[in-house]
């Protein structure tokens, strides 16, 4: 028997040793377009490259520009926020929302697929049309605020709403993703302990927080991991429904990364930028990571 | 009525409407953005708006063809040393742009992505899946600077190639996630019979293991498909006037020309529209490919 498996690993090992040229073609590449692009923008970052200008060596200095860059800073603290907010609504609501695609009812399945279209449709093509509802004239949103008796809202053509307004925009169209991951670890509860709670007389609520949550668990984390960075670099529906506006009150760090890089043509510095969001988005990452390692 | 049934009821009415409540701003932006494609521009600038169209109308659709160059475009592309990279047939524009590059990055990224996702999975190399996972964690633009000067230093600016290998950013890992996923799941036993047999790995995958993995391509497929005919910030940089993919021409529309609405609503609608189709269509597929890997391009 013994000998039967060692003979089975052996085998097991010499065929994994001759899957590698499955892997060359998309090797060459992911190394063409991934790891060659990490490894020219750290070589960038520490270069004064502007495009069509003399490229000189700058050491450190592009880094430490951007702890004094008040635009960059501020930058940094919107992005927060607005990730602090795309990450909490989204996360609340995709939970909800799994739990009801759970059930089952009548129509369930067009109903979400009609719940996932959102984040499948062109976000520069939905993002137009909430452009148009959010006009502060003659946008539907308005009008619809107006029937039900509530102030207007300038929507993204205010410093102080600007942000909110296109968290309410990221969250219409990243729930159904935290939606879709939930549910995928509802479906793969095991059914027992909730006929065990049911027969001790537990209610509904009391078998979600005490069963359900703790199970479900791991799928919650990793929704959070993904919204987390999703929202962190979100860029195109702030590109087009406020370009970083009014001003610079929606400008977060990946718009002005845009911006160094294709509107200054400040290579070097966009570079520098490019690694202190890679170094966030890691550290942010393994954080999660660490607390879903607790977690269980 | 007995007091249990009434609560079970009124339970079924709340969650009837909770359903309703979560459904229905999804559906409600795509029928607002309908109703606006569909009326006159004196509806459109109407306050308090319009909801139904009063004379339906397929003027901005014959809008978007006619005026802007969404379609019928036709034109030669030469990069900076006079070399043609592309040719258009007469039906070029945007369209063609944009499909010309989604099939072609997700074409290529069949072409390497399924075998790697074999390789992948059968030598369990996890730490390339990593390296792979680190690129759909970081922003499509952190590429884009590099790869920028790269095309720019090639004279490959203005034709459709630097947008097609930008592409693959988004739609390799895709293809090599979802099909690591896919191979895992497949019984190994009658490859090892092959390979017992004396067939090569190299016909191991091509006889039995590929004809297995079908469905799994299929989600691989459009999903990669879908992500590069959103994808927009690559064609923001990338593209010069001619060789704007959809999302980046109707863009412009809105940033450069005089806007009504009409016309710019029928272009998004007609943009996104085979997305949607795709989405109503396949959604068995999407749904499992979406849950297994959290995939989302750019």
């Amino acid at each position: 028997m013994s000998g039967a498996t060692s003979a089975m690993g052996l085998r097991g090992r010499n065929y994994a040793r001759q899957y590698w040229p499955f892997l060359v073609p998309a090797g060459v590449i992911v190394f063409a377009v991934i790891v060659f692009p990490w490894i020219f923008t750290l070589y960038m970052s520490v270069m004064d490259w502007h495009v069509g200008g003399a490229i000189t060596f700058h050491g450190l200095g592009n880094y430490k520009r951007l702890f004094t860059d008040e635009r960059f800073l501020w930058s940094a603290v919107r992005t927060l926020y607005f990730t602090a907010l795309a990450v909490i609504f989204p996360m609340l609501l995709g939970i909800a929302a799994a739990v009801c695609f759970h059930r089952k009812f009548p129509l369930r399945g067009l109903a979400r697929t009609l719940f996932i279209l959102p984040m499948m449709a062109t976000p520069v093509a939905v993002a137009l049309v909430w452009t148009m509802m959010f006009h502060p004239q003659l946008g539907v949103l308005n009008y619809l605020l107006s029937v039900v008796g509530l102030p207007m809202s300038s929507w993204v053509y205010a410093p102080n709403t600007v942000i909110p307004t296109l968290v309410m925009v990221e969250t219409w169209q990243w729930t159904p993703l935290v939606m879709l991951i939930v549910l995928g670890g509802l479906a793969s509860l095991p059914v027992d302990p909730y006929e065990a709670a049911r027969i001790d007389g537990a209610s509904g609520w009391d078998s979600f927080v005490h069963i359900t949550l703790p199970l479900v668990w791991p799928h919650i984390m990793v929704a959070l991991v993904i919204r987390t960075i999703d929202a962190l670099k979100s860029l195109d529906i702030i590109f087009v429904i406020s370009g970083g506006g009014p001003g610079t009150s929606s400008e977060t760090m990946n718009y002005l990364l845009y911006l160094e890089a294709f509107s200054f043509y400040d290579m070097g510095y966009a570079s520098a930028i490019v690694v202190v969001f890679f170094v966030i988005i890691l550290l942010i990452s393994l954080l999660l990571f660490g607390a879903r390692r607790q977690a269980y | 009525m007995r007091p249990h049934q009434i609560r079970r009821l009124f339970g079924n009415i709340g969650f009837g409407l909770s359903v309703f409540a979560l459904v229905s701003p999804a559906i409600l932006v795509f029928l607002w953005m309908l109703s606006l494609s569909f009326k006159n521009e004196l509806d459109n600038t109407a306050f308090p708006p319009v909801f139904i169209p009063t004379h339906p109308t397929w003027a901005n659709f014959i809008d978007v063809f006619e005026k802007n160059d969404f379609v019928t475009l036709f034109w030669e592309d030469f990069d900076a040393f006079g070399r043609t990279w592309f040719t258009y047939p007469s039906i070029g524009g945007y369209l063609y742009n944009s499909i010309v590059v989604s099939f072609s990055a997700t074409g290529l990224a069949l072409l390497v992505g399924v075998p790697a996702g074999f390789g992948v999975a059968k030598s369990k190399a996890h730490k390339v899946a990593a390296l792979i996972m680190i690129a759909r964690v970081t922003p499509g633009l952190s590429y884009l600077v590099p790869l920028f000067l790269l095309f720019q230093w090639m004279g490959m600016i203005g034709s459709l190639l630097p947008l097609v290998i930008t592409h693959l950013v988004i739609t390799v890992p895709i293809v090599v996630w979802v099909m690591i996923g896919f191979f895992e799941g497949l019984p190994n036993e009658l490859e090892e019979a092959a390979l017992v047999d004396g067939a090569t790995i190299w016909q191991a995958f091509r006889f039995i293991a590929l004809p297995l993995a079908r469905p799994g391509i299929v989600v691989a497929l459009i999903l990669a498909f879908i992500f590069s005919w959103n994808n927009f910030i690559f064609g923001v940089v990338l593209a010069g006037r001619e060789t704007r993919t959809l999302p980046v021409a109707v863009y412009n529309v809105l940033t450069f020309e005089q806007v009504s609405w009409g016309p710019l609503a029928a272009a998004a609608l007609l943009v996104t529209l085979p997305v949607l189709l795709l989405t109503l269509l396949m959604q068995k597929e999407i749904v499992a490919g979406l849950t297994a890997g959290g995939v989302k391009g750019g």
